[in-house]
């Protein structure tokens, strides 16, 4: 037999990698039945207002277009607010797709049509034809900023900032102060592949929706709510899922409308959205930062002031944790901070990648960055004497913190020791070159609600483990394969892990950086209890071998159960059991008495290289080093990729990705990668990771924090204080664009 | 209505087509060789990538009649049997994907530039794939693995 242990934290190839690179890997546009039907959906053109009119006539009249459903014939959907709540959704009105004549945001789906082919039904949508009564819109954040307020009603889980001590006296008297504003334009998730959903409608009279998410469950629970139909008639199906990084974390209009259309024709439809239209579903909010710091002459902080306003939609309050982290980050006494909203008239922006502490902490470690040379202290020193030892956000105890064998390695990989301070210092033939530090920090949470996982033996030895959970490319199947076949003694082979089945074990979205914890240790848990199961069954036997063993005698290795010179395979057990198949379900949950003491973070030290061509304006990023503190790493391999990719995410936060809104429209003028610019192959020059030992046997039972977010925390920031060391001008916008580089007075 | 032949991984397909629908999505919708991504239906992502004589395209913008008579192969193509191609191999022992979904673009441009004999280093391979964008920032290993293809190759 193939090995059975050891297997949690070796470099075990990705077990849907075959599947994904011979094209055997089916995303959600990709299920097919006989008679399906192709649906486009139609997008206002106007940013608010009603629709007074929309003619159908002509794009009827194209062959194969089979209905064209708008809020004047669409069938009965909920009429409450609160059943276009999702699991995760912010306070507000929830966007209703096709509801009724209100216009909330441009782009906003305004009729699907459907037809016989994809072609027909493309075609046919620029025929619909709509009037509307216009009315005045905002989208610009510049001129919305003066009416920021505090959000009413909390989102679930953003906790106010709290202040502490006497900032304002703190800073006034303090010796070496900075104070500036850091600005970032909205950014979009842009996934690869395009959001889609196919309605799969059975003989039964069951909803089977293929949907791009991260949360299989949650979009059951949706639908169910909004289309008032029971739970066992819509089962929602997400085994591969082309990329999220957060927008697919709500149900989004591909799926609604979808299943709009199969409700109405009682068919099985698919719904893609076109590229241009995913810009309008979701982004990471325009946020504008206001920063002060104070320290003393040897460095250490005397005040800390980080006040933000991020941008929601007229009919949400989506919120982030933005400035928490510079209350936590570092040792402060006094610290002033707080959060506010404005209102535009765009879609709801959603969590992306790091929610809040990609912007919020990129404005600390840029303000850091400036008072490490307003004190002519070494960026990384400076860090180094504020180092945190306790939260002071919530007075708790860290379960672990590694950040200085972060900064000490992070250092060493990347030859810190051997930059000159000065800025325009090192340069090599046209090109300046700079180097800049910062630091990341995300939550190592636990999900808050119960995560379930099951676990299946059959008679042949094969273990099965089940959850409604989500692989998002972020590494599921592996971990749990590799959690599994080590707690139960299996080779890799004997065991497969299914994901993204709403009938399946209650996981929340994948969302967070919180899947590997909870799935993880649910599979731990299930795996235990099957070997409780198993080890009860085979004792129980009228002729057992175990007779008078206690279960913690007994060891689980190389596919048999063996205690003391007793190995009985699984197999053999199965057989004597008479069962097909043996089976448990487990539930972990966060030790509630252990979150009132401890707090667990994930944290990194960043390195950046940069060369400048200032005649050019080009910057180009040519070294990353990320060292990073996040327990115990299951997969160094996919782990690897995490960072790396969150790193890839950074470089374009740093110097390309932003929408561009015509305001007198109101609408997002580069909805296409040609203009909106994602980092390519010839962005991304040399990336390395770092993981350094984190020990940690508080953070969850399997010691390990969740790696999704905290790559491309503090990232952008290194990067952009790298430019200030080449060039000696500070940019506190991003994108850092090569006009900002060529004109900035910095 | 317009009738077509393919060569389509090494099988001779024939079909009735409307002459304005793309061979991505004819591959997808209507042979359901869904192995071919469409990521932005503008030739600006590079996931629907095909090979087509050896040479790779962006398929979203071929209209499939176009294209009578020629060999194209796809992501379902490459392997001989459970036999990886070994840019495929490569792939996945050097991580070069995460969600998967821009992978066999990824991966039949990578042997398009093979089979285009123009990358001679690492620089090159990261110039010559720049039409394939990968949002889960794959792209070192992604090098890496078309790195070691053509060294293996040399």
């Amino acid at each position: 037999m193939a090995d059975t242990s050891g297997f949690i934290g070796k470099p075990v190839i990705r077990v849907d990698g075959v599947a994904k690179v011979t094209g055997a890997a089916r995303y959600a546009a990709e299920y097919h039945t006989e008679d399906l039907l192709h649906a486009v959906a139609v997008s206002a053109t106007i940013t608010r207002g009603k629709i007074l009119s929309i003619d159908t006539e002509a794009a009827l009249a194209v062959p194969g277009v089979v209905h064209i459903l708008t809020h004047e014939n669409r069938p009965d959907t909920a009429r409450w607010d609160l059943s276009y709540r999702d699991m995760v959704g912010p306070p507000g009105h929830p966007l209703r797709p096709l509801y009724d004549e209100h216009i909330h945001h441009n782009g906003q789906p305004i009729a699907l049509v459907i037809a016989e082919t994809f072609e027909a039904a493309r075609d046919a949508t620029v025929l619909v034809n709509a009037q509307y009564d216009v009315e005045a819109h905002l989208t610009d954040f510049a001129v919305a900023r003066a009416s920021a307020y505090d959000p009413p009603k909390r989102r679930m889980g953003i906790k106010p900032p709290q202040p502490r001590g006497d900032p304002q006296t703190a800073f006034a008297t303090a010796l070496v102060k900075i104070e500036a504003e850091y600005h970032l334009a909205a950014e979009i998730h842009n996934p690869m592949e395009m959001f889609a959903a196919t309605v799969i409608l059975d003989a039964d009279g069951v909803f089977n929706v293929y949907d791009k998410t991260q949360g299989a469950l949650n979009v059951q629970f949706y639908l169910t709510q909004v289309f008032k139909l029971p739970a066992k008639k819509v089962r929602v199906i997400a085994p591969y899922v082309g990329g999220a990084f957060g927008s697919a974390l709500r149900p989004q209009p591909s799926v609604y409308l979808a299943m709009l259309a199969a409700k109405a024709l009682k068919r099985s439809v698919r719904v893609t959205l076109s590229r241009a239209q995913m810009f309008d579903l979701s982004c990471r909010p325009e946020t504008l930062n206001h920063i002060k710091l104070s320290a003393d002459s040897t460095g250490k902080l005397t005040s800390i002031h980080h006040h933000a306003i991020g941008h929601t939609s007229a009919y949400e309050d989506h919120q982030e944790t933005v400035v928490n982290w510079s209350g936590l980050l570092y040792q402060c006494a006094n610290v002033d901070m707080g959060y506010k909203l404005i209102k535009l008239d765009t879609m709801s922006p959603g969590d992306m990648r790091a929610p809040g502490a990609a912007v919020g902490v990129f404005a600390l470690e840029s303000a850091m960055d400036e008072l490490a040379y307003a004190l002519d202290i070494d960026p990384l020193d400076l860090r180094r004497i504020n180092y945190a030892d306790h939260d002071q956000n919530d007075d708790k105890v860290f379960t672990s913190k590694a950040l200085r064998d972060c900064y000490d390695q992070g250092a060493n990989a990347f030859g810190w020791a051997k930059r000159s301070s000065a800025p325009r210092s090192m340069r090599e033939d046209r090109d300046l070159i700079g180097w800049g530090v910062a630091g990341g920090v995300w939550d190592a949470p636990y999900s808050p609600v119960p995560t379930r996982a099951r676990a299946e033996l059959s008679h042949t030895g094969h273990l099965t483990i089940i959850s409604g959970a989500a692989d998002i490319g972020t590494g599921t199947y592996t971990i749990a394969t590799q959690i599994a076949a080590e707690t139960m003694g299996l080779p890799i082979e004997a065991v497969t892990v299914r994901l993204g089945d709403s009938k399946d074990p209650f996981a929340a979205p994948e969302g967070g950086s919180m899947m590997a914890a909870s799935v993880g240790s649910a599979v731990q848990a299930a795996c235990q209890k099957l070997q409780k199961a198993l080890f009860k069954a085979a004792r129980d036997l009228p002729d057992t071998p175990f007779k008078g063993r206690k279960f913690k005698e007994v060891a689980f290795r190389d596919g048999q159960m063996i205690a003391g010179d007793v190995a009985v395979p699984f197999t053999d057990i199965m057989t004597a059991v008479e069962r097909e198949t043996l089976g448990v379900t487990a539930t972990v949950l966060s030790n509630y008495l252990s979150t009132q003491k401890y707090i667990s973070y994930a944290h990194t030290a960043v390195f950046a290289e940069v060369r400048v061509d200032e005649d050019l304006g080009v910057v180009r990023v040519t070294r990353l080093v990320n060292a990073v503190a996040a327990g115990r790493i299951l997969n160094p391999r996919t782990a690897r990729s995490q960072i790396t990719g969150a790193m890839v995410m950074a470089i374009g936060q740093a110097l390309h990705e932003e929408t561009l809104t015509d305001h007198r429209l109101g609408r997002i003028m580069n909805h296409n990668f040609a203009e909106y610019h994602i980092p390519a192959h010839a962005d991304v020059i040399d990336l390395d990771v770092i993981f350094v030992d984190e020990a940690d046997t508080r953070v969850n039972p399997i010691g390990a924090k969740g790696l999704g977010e905290i790559g491309i925390v503090g990232t952008a920031a290194a990067i952009a204080n790298a430019i200030f060391h080449a060039t000696g001008r500070r940019m506190r916008d991003l994108p850092i664009t090569l006009d900002k580089v060529l004109y900035s007075d910095g | 209505m317009t009738q077509v032949q393919f060569t389509l991984n090494g099988h001779s397909t024939s079909a009735d087509i409307p002459p304005w629908v793309t061979l991505l999505d004819f591959l997808r919708e209507r042979v359901h060789l869904t192995g071919t991504k469409k990521g932005c239906d503008h030739g600006q992502c590079g996931a629907c990538t095909v090979l087509i004589d050896g040479k790779r395209f962006n398929s979203c913008l071929i209209l499939a009649v176009s294209r009578d008579g020629a060999e194209i192969t796809t992501v379902e193509g490459l392997a001989d049997g459970p036999i990886l191609h070994p840019v495929q191999q490569a792939f996945l022992d050097h991580d070069a994907f995460q969600c998967g979904y821009c992978t066999p673009g990824q991966i039949c441009s990578a042997i398009g530039l093979l089979n285009e004999g123009r990358a001679e280093s690492r620089e090159d391979i990261r110039e010559y794939m720049s039409g394939n964008l990968c949002r889960c920032g794959a792209y070192t290993h992604i090098a890496d693995a078309v790195e070691a293809v053509l060294e293996a190759s040399k």
